[in-house]
């Protein structure tokens, strides 16, 4: 046979050939064609998608953008794109982008039941700020909340945690990034100190082997799936592992697949802790040097209501995340049951694949990656999924050096650069800071030029918390920004739905689209998207990248800093900070929240002279400063000089990003290794400087089951996810007209058998039913997801059929991230 | 409210009820778009899954980089490890036989901007970039311009009121 180097040799083009008069590169024809090419300007900016984070090129014409493509300067994508990035000219042009404040009235006031109705921003925001009032003063901070987004730029998140932290005193303020990685930020902060990868998309060239743990790349991350299959199909060596609970593209390239029971990967990764110990290759001198041994706690619960059973039998529901120091020995003895033959009973896969997935990591030949995102990440274990990726890792020092990597993928375009480096989750700060600890919280006041004890110490209400409070009326002012909560959140129509539409709460929904959320808010403010405004996202592998507002944004929309900003003109010291901290501080009294946090010294010290002339800046015009580049001024203080540092603000707008910590001028590439990370002294080697004794934490924890299993009523396990065409909900890429004809409705992706055994074939009608609700679809046999008999997929882009009206609200008790990928439906014939 | 936002406003479904029925206690008539201005509690029969464009005419790109749309069935097609079926057509030995377009130059091209022999590893995948189109209709018009229209008449300088 063949093999696939052979084939393309022998079936494809020969360039010398091809190059003879069939095609000139496209921006060469574009000028012939229309002799215009000079009319139009072209600028930099990152993808609106996901967190891979591709530079492209975007051209404009007549304020509006024309055409886009992979910017070939871009290190990341080196000139690609995916579908969905191909198509980001189209995003801003959907027909029914909202242009105007709408409020629910009747009679001519706002009315929980009025009908949406187009107002001023005045009218919008007098309306809100009553509301965030009567709200305030019956209850106090802890009644007002707002939920953001790892979609929100840089500044966007650092003036929103300003607005809710320190203008309101509430830490009830969660990004969506909630339901996508906080289960890998828990997990890096307990094992490293730090948050993020230690290494970055160059591993892919680096590396022999490339493990996806539940990720299906091939989908979910097309452009580092071309660096994946550029290493693989070049270097024969190369080998692809792809574990999942179906089958998926990313198979196509696997050479181990691996189908594993719904929740088993627990024990997979302890197997393979197992087999490194058992087989004699722990690297002895790097655990010694650079690790210690700790045992968590187990049966944790699974973050439901307290009241559930599932809670209320969970021996250590109150205190999951503990854990005690223990040594190698005793992790040894503990991962000694997770045998090959236990793990393959358990997991159902294949003794042979088990163990060849095992050498890849016990090989100390063989540098490999691991990568993972919602697979792990969404899953009431995502903690200890996570953990236990780093503990083989670490196990074996193949960590931090070029191709060793245990890399952690992000969804959304800024899940790190804002919602995790900003610090926009309720139990966080800048640059990895903790609210409950005293010292990150006087440091905060002191660089926000606030006076002493007014942040709140208490951790606030998480994404799914906030969604339960709102149902039982103790969250009441509501601000949800960049996304769309009541598609995406777990068990939607019991738990999230009810609380917007709560007759004691005011809820104000900021976006682009008309989405199920806004649809089901009181207040809609419509949103300036991606280019129309100055923006900076950071993608997974520590790059921050910049762009400018290229064109304008439709009617009244605005951006959501500009929303923040101009919100906080509308409450004064007086009114929402106590009387003892103003009393303390008598200079403070009088002003506004505009005043105190925007224009502290700090944020308005930058004059509009400093603007790019070439391109507009329409918060910075309305406000009078440089708003974007004061934000990020204050905020870059918060981490530089210990590992968190980032480049000049103007720095960024001339490169295509670059990777924190960025030390006189340059990136970082490895953290934590003498000779790649510059925080690492000459001498250290290794040196995991987030934790005080440089070293890294390698957890003992057991497998444990999922929260809701199928049974005799509920036969199915229901998986949850993605598609390559859309992102996020979809309220974007549901707009383009060419990914909606490539990928119209979310089905349901289920086995022939499985179909057949129900009485069902391709394009049945079928209601997927769980204990909490039903979705109506079509049953989908043959399409590109395979799943074994007994588990569907069901992709949530599509709002006209919202499975997560079927998904379960558990959580990871630690990380609070909720399980997406794991409940019991059956599939009823309609 | 300007005369024309009310324009703009009726073309969007959603909002048609609400604002006619501003003044009368009519049920809420407001939702997504995407589907009849239903509530986040009824549900809509799903329609039937569309079949795929197979008619084999090219689409016109809406600008030069944009993968070109696949305009014939591709079901079952083989993109694995050991074959990749899309080649068997649009390689170059085989377009003149089957009269498919050829892979473009670009896809030649390696990471570090060297052009190759044959298609670059990278570009292995092909429907990573080049999707199938169903007949569903989008729910949703798109009002994105391309860049031949926008040259040949007056500018509006991008207002969108």
């Amino acid at each position: 046979m063949l093999d696939r180097r052979d084939f393309i040799k022998a079936q494809a083009v020969a360039a010398a050939a091809a190059a003879g008069g069939i095609s000139l590169p496209a921006a060469a024809q574009s000028s012939m064609v229309a002799g215009e090419d000079t009319a139009l300007k072209w600028s930099k900016a990152p993808c609106r998608f996901c967190g891979t984070g591709c530079g492209v090129m975007v051209a404009t014409k007549d304020n509006r953008v024309v055409a886009t493509h992979g910017d070939m300067q871009a290190e990341v994508n080196r000139g690609l794109n995916c579908v969905k990035g191909y198509f980001l000219s189209k995003i801003m042009y959907g027909q029914d982008r909202l242009t105007q404040p709408l409020l629910r009235m009747r009679d001519g006031k706002y009315h929980k039941d009025g009908e949406f109705q187009p107002v001023s921003w005045d009218r919008a925001f007098d309306e809100m700020a009553s509301q965030w009032k009567r709200v305030l003063k019956a209850k106090g901070p802890d009644a007002v909340g707002m939920f953001g987004s790892g979609q929100w730029t840089i500044w966007e998140g650092y003036a929103a945690s300003k607005l809710m932290r320190a203008g309101f005193r509430t830490n009830n303020l969660d990004p969506n990034a909630r339901h996508c990685m906080a289960s890998a930020a828990v997990a890096f902060i307990r094992t490293f100190g730090m948050d993020e990868p230690m290494g970055c998309y160059d591993d892919f060239e680096h590396a022999d082997a490339f493990v996806l743990w539940g990720s299906n790349m091939a989908e979910m991350h097309p452009i580092l799936w071309t660096r994946i299959t550029d290493r693989r199909l070049a270097h024969s060596h190369v080998k692809v592992a792809v574990l999942s609970t179906f089958e998926h593209r990313s198979f196509e390239l696997a050479d181990i697949p691996m189908i594993f029971e719904p929740g088993t990967d627990l024990a997979i990764l302890n197997y393979i802790a197992n087999h490194i110990i058992q087989t004699n290759r722990v690297n002895r001198e790097f655990v010694e040097k650079h690790c210690n041994f700790r045992l968590g706690q187990k049966d944790i619960g699974y973050g439901l209501r307290p009241e559930s059973v599932l809670e209320v039998r969970a021996a250590n529901a109150k205190d999951p995340a503990d854990s005690k120091p223990i040594d190698f020995d005793a992790f040894a003895k503990f991962v000694s049951t997770y045998t090959l033959d236990y793990t393959a009973e358990l997991t159902k896969v294949p003794k042979e694949r088990l163990l060849a997935l095992a050498e890849m990591y016990a090989d100390p030949k063989t540098k490999v990656m691991s990568l993972w995102t919602m697979g792990f990440n969404q899953h009431v274990r995502g903690v200890w999924v996570n953990h236990m990726v780093y503990n083989i890792h670490l196990l074996t020092g193949k960590i931090s050096e070029p191709g060793n990597s245990p890399f952690s993928l992000t969804g959304q375009p800024s899940a790190c650069g804002t919602a995790r480096e900003v610090g926009t989750f309720s139990h966080r700060l800048p640059a990895d800071m903790q609210v409950a600890n005293p010292t990150h919280r006087a440091h905060t006041e002191e660089a926000w030029k606030l006076p002493k004890g007014l942040l709140p110490a208490k951790i606030g209400y998480h994404a799914v918390q906030q969604d339960r409070m709102l149902k039982d009326g103790k969250l009441n002012a509501y601000w949800i920004m960049v996304n769309n909560n009541l598609q995406a959140a777990p068990n939607s129509a019991n738990e999230t739905y009810p609380g917007y539409r709560n007759p004691e709460n005011f809820i104000v929904v900021s976006d682009a689209y008309p989405t199920v959320t806004a649809s089901a808010a009181d207040l809609i403010l419509p949103a300036a998207m991606w280019v129309e405004k100055e923006g900076a996202y950071g993608n997974a592998e520590r790059r921050t990248h910049f762009w400018h507002q290229l064109v304008t944004a439709p009617g009244e929309a605005r951006s959501d800093l500009w929303q923040l900003m101009e919100f906080s003109k509308r409450f004064t010291t007086d009114e929402v900070w106590p009387g003892e901290v103003l009393d303390a501080n008598p200079s403070y009294r009088g002003k506004t929240l505009f005043d105190v946090l925007f224009r502290n010294g700090n944020v308005d010290r930058f004059p509009l002279s400093e603007l790019n002339a070439e391109y507009a800046n329409d918060e910075s015009k309305d406000f009078g400063f440089y708003v974007q580049k004061g934000l990020f001024e204050e905020y870059a203080g918060f981490g530089r000089g210990h590992g968190h540092d980032l480049a000049p603000f103007d720095t960024y707008h001339q490169v295509r990003g670059l990777r924190w910590p960025v030390v006189d001028g340059k990136e970082t590439r490895w953290r934590y290794r003498e000779g790649l990370d510059p925080f690492v002294k000459p001498g250290e080697d290794v040196r995991f400087y987030g934790n005080p004794d440089g070293k890294a934490n390698i957890f003992a924890f057991p497998y444990e089951p999922p929260a809701e299993e199928p049974d005799k009523d509920f036969d199915l396990w229901l998986v949850t996810g993605r598609v390559l065409e859309h992102w996020h909900s979809g309220s974007m890429t549901m707009r383009v007209p060419e990914l909606y004809k490539a990928m119209p409705m979310a089905l349901v992706f289920m086995h022939p058998d499985d179909a057949k055994s129900r009485g069902l074939r391709r394009g049945s009608e079928v209601k997927v039913v769980s204990r909490r609700g039903e979705m109506q679809t079509r049953v989908e046999t043959r399409g590109r997801n395979k799943p074994p008999r007994g588990v569907v997929f069901v992709p949530w882009f599509d709002s006209a059929r919202l499975i997560n009206k079927c998904t379960l609200d558990a959580t990871d008790p630690i990380s609070k991230q909720s399980d997406f990928k794991k409940c019991a439906v059956k599939i009823v014939a309609v | 409210m300007r005369p024309h936002h009310l324009a703009a406003l009726a073309v969007l479904p959603f909002l048609v009820p609400a604002v006619l029925s501003a003044q009368n206690a009519e049920p809420r008539r407001l939702d997504s778009p995407f589907r009849p201005p239903v509530n986040f509690v009824e549900q809509i029969t799903p329609p039937p899954i569309p079949p795929d464009v197979t008619d084999d005419r090219r689409v016109a790109r809406n600008y030069p980089e944009q993968p070109p749309v696949i305009p014939h069935n591709v079901r079952d097609y083989q993109i694995t490890l050991n074959n990749n079926q899309c080649l068997t057509c649009h390689s170059r030995r085989f377009t003149e036989a089957v009269q498919a377009p050829m892979v473009s130059i670009t896809h030649y091209v390696d990471r570090d901007g060297q052009t190759l022999g044959a298609v670059a590893p990278r570009r292995y995948f092909c429907m990573q970039c080049h999707v199938p189109q169903t007949t569903a209709q989008p729910i949703v018009p798109n009002t994105f311009t391309d860049l031949d229209t926008l040259v040949s008449r007056p500018s509006d300088r991008g207002d969108r009121r």
